[in-house]
Protein backbone atom coordinates (compact mmCIF):
# COMPACT_ATOMS: atom_id res chain seq x y z
CA UNK A 1 0.00 0.00 0.00
CA UNK A 2 1.28 3.47 -0.90
CA UNK A 3 1.61 6.11 1.76
CA UNK A 4 0.87 9.63 0.56
CA UNK A 5 1.90 12.72 2.52
CA UNK A 6 -1.06 15.10 2.88
CA UNK A 7 0.20 18.69 3.21
CA UNK A 8 -2.91 19.62 5.23
CA UNK A 9 -2.96 16.64 7.63
CA UNK A 10 0.84 16.94 7.80
CA UNK A 11 1.40 13.21 7.80
CA UNK A 12 1.56 10.17 5.56
CA UNK A 13 -1.71 8.36 5.09
CA UNK A 14 -2.84 5.29 3.19
CA UNK A 15 -3.62 5.63 -0.51
CA UNK A 16 -7.11 4.25 0.31
CA UNK A 17 -8.03 7.70 1.67
CA UNK A 18 -7.08 9.51 -1.57
CA UNK A 19 -8.43 10.05 -5.08
CA UNK A 20 -6.54 11.10 -8.17
CA UNK A 21 -7.88 14.33 -9.69
CA UNK A 22 -6.09 14.84 -13.00
CA UNK A 23 -3.18 16.91 -14.22
CA UNK A 24 -2.17 19.88 -12.06
CA UNK A 25 -1.47 23.51 -12.91
CA UNK A 26 -3.99 23.84 -15.72
CA UNK A 27 -5.13 27.45 -15.65
CA UNK A 28 -8.59 28.32 -16.93
CA UNK A 29 -8.25 30.91 -19.71
CA UNK A 30 -9.44 34.30 -18.50
CA UNK A 31 -11.07 35.08 -21.85
CA UNK A 32 -12.91 31.74 -22.04
CA UNK A 33 -15.79 33.10 -24.15
CA UNK A 34 -13.44 34.57 -26.74
CA UNK A 35 -11.13 31.60 -27.41
CA UNK A 36 -11.51 29.29 -30.41
CA UNK A 37 -12.83 25.74 -30.25
CA UNK A 38 -9.30 24.44 -30.79
CA UNK A 39 -7.96 26.54 -27.91
CA UNK A 40 -10.84 25.38 -25.73
CA UNK A 41 -10.18 21.75 -26.61
CA UNK A 42 -6.51 22.24 -25.74
CA UNK A 43 -7.43 23.64 -22.33
CA UNK A 44 -10.36 21.34 -21.55
CA UNK A 45 -9.62 17.94 -23.06
CA UNK A 46 -5.98 17.55 -23.97
CA UNK A 47 -3.55 16.28 -21.33
CA UNK A 48 0.12 15.43 -21.56
CA UNK A 49 -0.12 11.93 -20.03
CA UNK A 50 3.60 12.02 -19.22
CA UNK A 51 5.65 8.90 -18.80
CA UNK A 52 7.93 9.71 -15.90
CA UNK A 53 7.66 12.64 -13.52
CA UNK A 54 4.29 14.32 -13.72
CA UNK A 55 2.40 16.94 -11.69
CA UNK A 56 -1.06 15.93 -10.58
CA UNK A 57 -3.90 17.04 -8.36
CA UNK A 58 -4.89 14.61 -5.65
CA UNK A 59 -7.69 14.83 -3.12
CA UNK A 60 -7.62 13.56 0.45
CA UNK A 61 -11.28 12.72 0.03
CA UNK A 62 -11.64 10.30 2.98
CA UNK A 63 -9.55 12.55 5.22
CA UNK A 64 -9.41 16.33 5.36
CA UNK A 65 -11.22 16.57 2.02
CA UNK A 66 -8.61 18.91 0.53
CA UNK A 67 -7.21 18.98 -2.99
CA UNK A 68 -3.43 19.31 -3.20
CA UNK A 69 -0.67 18.91 -5.77
CA UNK A 70 1.73 16.01 -6.09
CA UNK A 71 4.75 15.20 -8.22
CA UNK A 72 4.61 11.50 -9.06
CA UNK A 73 6.72 9.24 -11.24
CA UNK A 74 4.26 7.34 -13.44
CA UNK A 75 6.80 4.61 -14.17
CA UNK A 76 7.66 3.64 -10.58
CA UNK A 77 4.44 5.09 -9.04
CA UNK A 78 6.64 6.87 -6.49
CA UNK A 79 5.39 10.14 -5.00
CA UNK A 80 8.32 12.58 -5.11
CA UNK A 81 6.63 15.35 -3.14
CA UNK A 82 3.27 16.95 -2.34
CA UNK A 83 2.36 20.57 -1.68
CA UNK A 84 -0.70 22.67 -0.97
CA UNK A 85 -3.16 23.69 -3.68
CA UNK A 86 -2.72 27.25 -4.91
CA UNK A 87 1.07 27.18 -4.74
CA UNK A 88 2.97 27.54 -8.03
CA UNK A 89 4.60 24.44 -9.53
CA UNK A 90 7.37 23.44 -7.11
CA UNK A 91 10.76 22.25 -8.35
CA UNK A 92 11.65 18.68 -7.41
CA UNK A 93 14.75 18.58 -5.18
CA UNK A 94 17.73 17.25 -7.21
CA UNK A 95 18.44 14.39 -4.81
CA UNK A 96 14.82 13.16 -4.92
CA UNK A 97 14.86 13.33 -8.71
CA UNK A 98 18.11 11.36 -9.02
CA UNK A 99 16.68 8.72 -6.68
CA UNK A 100 13.51 8.52 -8.77
CA UNK A 101 15.44 8.06 -12.02
CA UNK A 102 17.51 5.29 -10.44
CA UNK A 103 14.33 3.60 -9.27
CA UNK A 104 12.71 3.91 -12.70
CA UNK A 105 15.48 1.74 -14.16
CA UNK A 106 14.58 -1.10 -11.80
CA UNK A 107 10.90 -1.09 -12.74
CA UNK A 108 9.73 -3.66 -15.25
CA UNK A 109 7.68 -1.71 -17.76
CA UNK A 110 5.10 -3.03 -20.17
CA UNK A 111 7.40 -2.22 -23.09
CA UNK A 112 10.18 -4.36 -21.65
CA UNK A 113 8.06 -7.39 -20.87
CA UNK A 114 5.31 -7.30 -23.51
CA UNK A 115 6.29 -4.62 -25.99
CA UNK A 116 8.00 -6.94 -28.47
CA UNK A 117 6.03 -10.05 -27.60
CA UNK A 118 6.59 -12.64 -30.26
CA UNK B 1 -54.91 11.61 22.79
CA UNK B 2 -51.56 13.01 21.82
CA UNK B 3 -49.65 11.19 19.16
CA UNK B 4 -45.94 11.18 19.83
CA UNK B 5 -43.41 10.16 17.20
CA UNK B 6 -40.53 8.28 18.71
CA UNK B 7 -37.23 7.99 16.90
CA UNK B 8 -35.39 4.71 16.91
CA UNK B 9 -31.63 4.64 16.54
CA UNK B 10 -30.53 2.96 13.30
CA UNK B 11 -28.57 0.40 15.35
CA UNK B 12 -31.10 0.03 18.13
CA UNK B 13 -30.82 -3.39 19.79
CA UNK B 14 -27.87 -4.73 17.81
CA UNK B 15 -25.37 -7.05 19.45
CA UNK B 16 -21.78 -7.91 18.66
CA UNK B 17 -18.33 -8.18 20.13
CA UNK B 18 -15.98 -10.74 21.52
CA UNK B 19 -13.97 -11.53 24.64
CA UNK B 20 -11.56 -8.70 23.69
CA UNK B 21 -13.89 -6.09 22.18
CA UNK B 22 -17.15 -4.56 23.32
CA UNK B 23 -19.40 -3.08 20.62
CA UNK B 24 -22.42 -0.95 21.42
CA UNK B 25 -24.51 1.67 19.66
CA UNK B 26 -23.83 5.12 21.13
CA UNK B 27 -26.63 7.08 22.77
CA UNK B 28 -28.43 9.61 20.54
CA UNK B 29 -26.33 12.71 20.00
CA UNK B 30 -26.60 16.06 18.27
CA UNK B 31 -24.06 16.90 15.60
CA UNK B 32 -23.24 19.79 13.34
CA UNK B 33 -20.86 19.94 10.45
CA UNK B 34 -19.14 23.31 10.66
CA UNK B 35 -17.17 25.18 8.02
CA UNK B 36 -15.34 28.35 9.10
CA UNK B 37 -12.42 30.39 7.80
CA UNK B 38 -9.32 30.60 9.99
CA UNK B 39 -9.95 34.26 10.92
CA UNK B 40 -13.40 33.41 12.34
CA UNK B 41 -12.47 30.32 14.35
CA UNK B 42 -12.25 32.33 17.60
CA UNK B 43 -15.73 33.82 17.11
CA UNK B 44 -17.28 30.39 16.50
CA UNK B 45 -15.36 28.85 19.42
CA UNK B 46 -16.80 31.52 21.74
CA UNK B 47 -20.33 31.07 20.36
CA UNK B 48 -20.26 27.27 20.72
CA UNK B 49 -18.50 27.21 24.10
CA UNK B 50 -15.77 24.85 22.89
CA UNK B 51 -12.39 25.78 21.42
CA UNK B 52 -12.29 24.52 17.85
CA UNK B 53 -8.94 22.72 17.52
CA UNK B 54 -6.70 23.99 14.72
CA UNK B 55 -4.10 21.20 14.68
CA UNK B 56 -4.75 18.20 12.39
CA UNK B 57 -6.17 15.05 14.02
CA UNK B 58 -7.04 16.75 17.32
CA UNK B 59 -10.28 17.29 19.24
CA UNK B 60 -11.41 19.43 22.16
CA UNK B 61 -14.22 19.04 24.69
CA UNK B 62 -15.99 21.55 26.91
CA UNK B 63 -19.53 22.18 28.17
CA UNK B 64 -20.74 18.76 27.02
CA UNK B 65 -19.59 19.41 23.47
CA UNK B 66 -16.76 17.83 21.52
CA UNK B 67 -15.25 19.51 18.47
CA UNK B 68 -13.33 17.30 16.07
CA UNK B 69 -10.84 18.69 13.52
CA UNK B 70 -11.87 17.22 10.16
CA UNK B 71 -10.03 19.53 7.76
CA UNK B 72 -8.34 22.95 7.79
CA UNK B 73 -11.74 24.70 7.72
CA UNK B 74 -14.06 21.89 8.77
CA UNK B 75 -15.18 20.52 12.14
CA UNK B 76 -17.68 17.98 13.46
CA UNK B 77 -19.24 19.19 16.71
CA UNK B 78 -20.96 16.50 18.78
CA UNK B 79 -23.18 17.09 21.82
CA UNK B 80 -24.47 14.09 23.74
CA UNK B 81 -28.15 14.10 24.56
CA UNK B 82 -31.37 15.06 22.88
CA UNK B 83 -30.92 15.63 19.17
CA UNK B 84 -32.84 18.92 19.45
CA UNK B 85 -29.50 20.27 20.63
CA UNK B 86 -28.44 20.00 17.00
CA UNK B 87 -30.60 22.94 16.07
CA UNK B 88 -29.44 24.68 19.26
CA UNK B 89 -25.85 24.30 18.03
CA UNK B 90 -26.85 25.78 14.68
CA UNK B 91 -28.55 28.68 16.50
CA UNK B 92 -25.53 29.19 18.77
CA UNK B 93 -23.20 29.30 15.78
CA UNK B 94 -25.48 31.84 14.10
CA UNK B 95 -25.07 34.15 17.13
CA UNK B 96 -21.32 34.34 16.42
CA UNK B 97 -22.00 36.95 13.76
CA UNK B 98 -19.17 35.48 11.68
CA UNK B 99 -19.47 33.99 8.21
CA UNK B 100 -19.77 30.20 8.50
CA UNK B 101 -21.79 27.17 7.49
CA UNK B 102 -23.36 25.00 10.20
CA UNK B 103 -25.39 22.01 9.06
CA UNK B 104 -27.35 19.84 11.47
CA UNK B 105 -26.25 16.26 10.74
CA UNK B 106 -27.60 14.71 13.98
CA UNK B 107 -29.67 12.13 12.12
CA UNK B 108 -27.32 11.63 9.19
CA UNK B 109 -24.76 10.02 11.49
CA UNK B 110 -24.99 7.40 14.14
CA UNK B 111 -22.13 6.14 16.28
CA UNK B 112 -20.68 2.84 17.46
CA UNK B 113 -18.64 2.64 20.66
CA UNK B 114 -15.74 0.20 20.39
CA UNK B 115 -13.89 -0.61 23.59
CA UNK B 116 -11.68 -3.21 25.18
CA UNK B 117 -8.15 -4.53 24.81
CA UNK B 118 -8.78 -5.47 21.15
CA UNK B 119 -10.56 -2.24 20.13
CA UNK B 120 -7.76 -0.85 17.93
CA UNK B 121 -7.17 -4.27 16.36
CA UNK B 122 -10.88 -4.61 15.54
CA UNK B 123 -10.93 -1.19 13.85
CA UNK B 124 -7.69 -1.90 12.03
CA UNK B 125 -9.31 -4.89 10.31
CA UNK B 126 -10.92 -2.30 8.01
CA UNK B 127 -9.06 0.94 8.64
CA UNK B 128 -5.52 1.68 7.42
CA UNK B 129 -4.63 4.30 10.06
CA UNK B 130 -1.85 3.81 12.57
CA UNK B 131 -3.78 3.45 15.84
CA UNK B 132 -0.75 3.13 18.12
CA UNK B 133 -0.92 5.52 21.09
CA UNK B 134 2.06 7.46 19.67
CA UNK B 135 0.36 8.14 16.32
CA UNK B 136 -3.25 8.26 17.55
CA UNK B 137 -3.32 9.30 21.23
CA UNK B 138 -6.41 9.73 23.40
CA UNK B 139 -8.39 12.65 21.94
CA UNK B 140 -7.05 12.11 18.42
CA UNK B 141 -9.65 12.05 15.66
CA UNK B 142 -9.75 11.65 11.92
CA UNK B 143 -12.07 11.20 9.02
CA UNK B 144 -10.92 7.99 7.38
CA UNK B 145 -12.09 4.82 5.69
CA UNK B 146 -13.39 1.60 7.27
CA UNK B 147 -13.81 -1.20 4.76
CA UNK B 148 -15.91 0.38 2.05
CA UNK B 149 -17.42 3.23 4.08
CA UNK B 150 -16.20 6.56 5.37
CA UNK B 151 -16.10 7.05 9.13
CA UNK B 152 -14.94 9.66 11.62
CA UNK B 153 -12.85 8.02 14.31
CA UNK B 154 -12.29 9.49 17.78
CA UNK B 155 -10.17 7.90 20.49
CA UNK B 156 -11.98 8.47 23.79
CA UNK B 157 -9.61 6.41 25.99
CA UNK B 158 -6.54 4.22 25.54
CA UNK B 159 -8.78 1.26 24.74
CA UNK B 160 -11.96 3.02 23.53
CA UNK B 161 -13.06 4.61 20.27
CA UNK B 162 -16.14 6.31 18.91
CA UNK B 163 -16.91 5.45 15.29
CA UNK B 164 -19.16 8.02 13.63
CA UNK B 165 -20.78 6.62 10.50
CA UNK B 166 -23.55 7.66 8.13
CA UNK B 167 -26.74 5.93 9.26
CA UNK B 168 -27.36 4.09 5.97
CA UNK B 169 -23.86 2.56 6.26
CA UNK B 170 -24.21 1.67 9.93
CA UNK B 171 -25.35 -1.96 9.42
CA UNK B 172 -22.31 -2.56 7.25
CA UNK B 173 -19.96 -0.82 9.70
CA UNK B 174 -21.36 -2.73 12.68
CA UNK B 175 -21.15 -6.04 10.83
CA UNK B 176 -17.54 -5.40 9.80
CA UNK B 177 -16.66 -4.36 13.36
CA UNK B 178 -18.31 -7.50 14.74
CA UNK B 179 -16.14 -9.60 12.43
CA UNK B 180 -13.09 -7.53 13.40
CA UNK B 181 -13.92 -8.04 17.08
CA UNK B 182 -13.97 -11.81 16.57
CA UNK B 183 -10.66 -11.67 14.70
CA UNK B 184 -9.12 -9.52 17.44
CA UNK B 185 -9.93 -12.21 20.00
CA UNK B 186 -8.25 -15.04 18.09
ZN1 LIG C 1 -5.44 15.57 4.53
Amino acid sequence: MLLIHCPYCEEERSELEFRWAGEAHIARPENIAAISDEEFAEYFFLRNNEKGVTYERWRHIHGCGRFFNAARDTVSDKFLMTYKAGLPKQPIPAATKAEAIAEEKTVETWEQTEGDAR
Amino acid sequence: MVEVATRTLPLSGVHGGSSKVRLEPAAPAARINLRVRAEDVAALSAALGVDLPVRPKTSASANGRTALWIGPDEWLVIAEGNTDIGSMLVAAAAKSGALHSATDVSHRNTAILVSGAGAAAAINTGCPQDLSLQAFPVGACSRTIFGKVEIVLLRTAEDAFRVEVWRSFSDYAFGMLAEGARDAAL
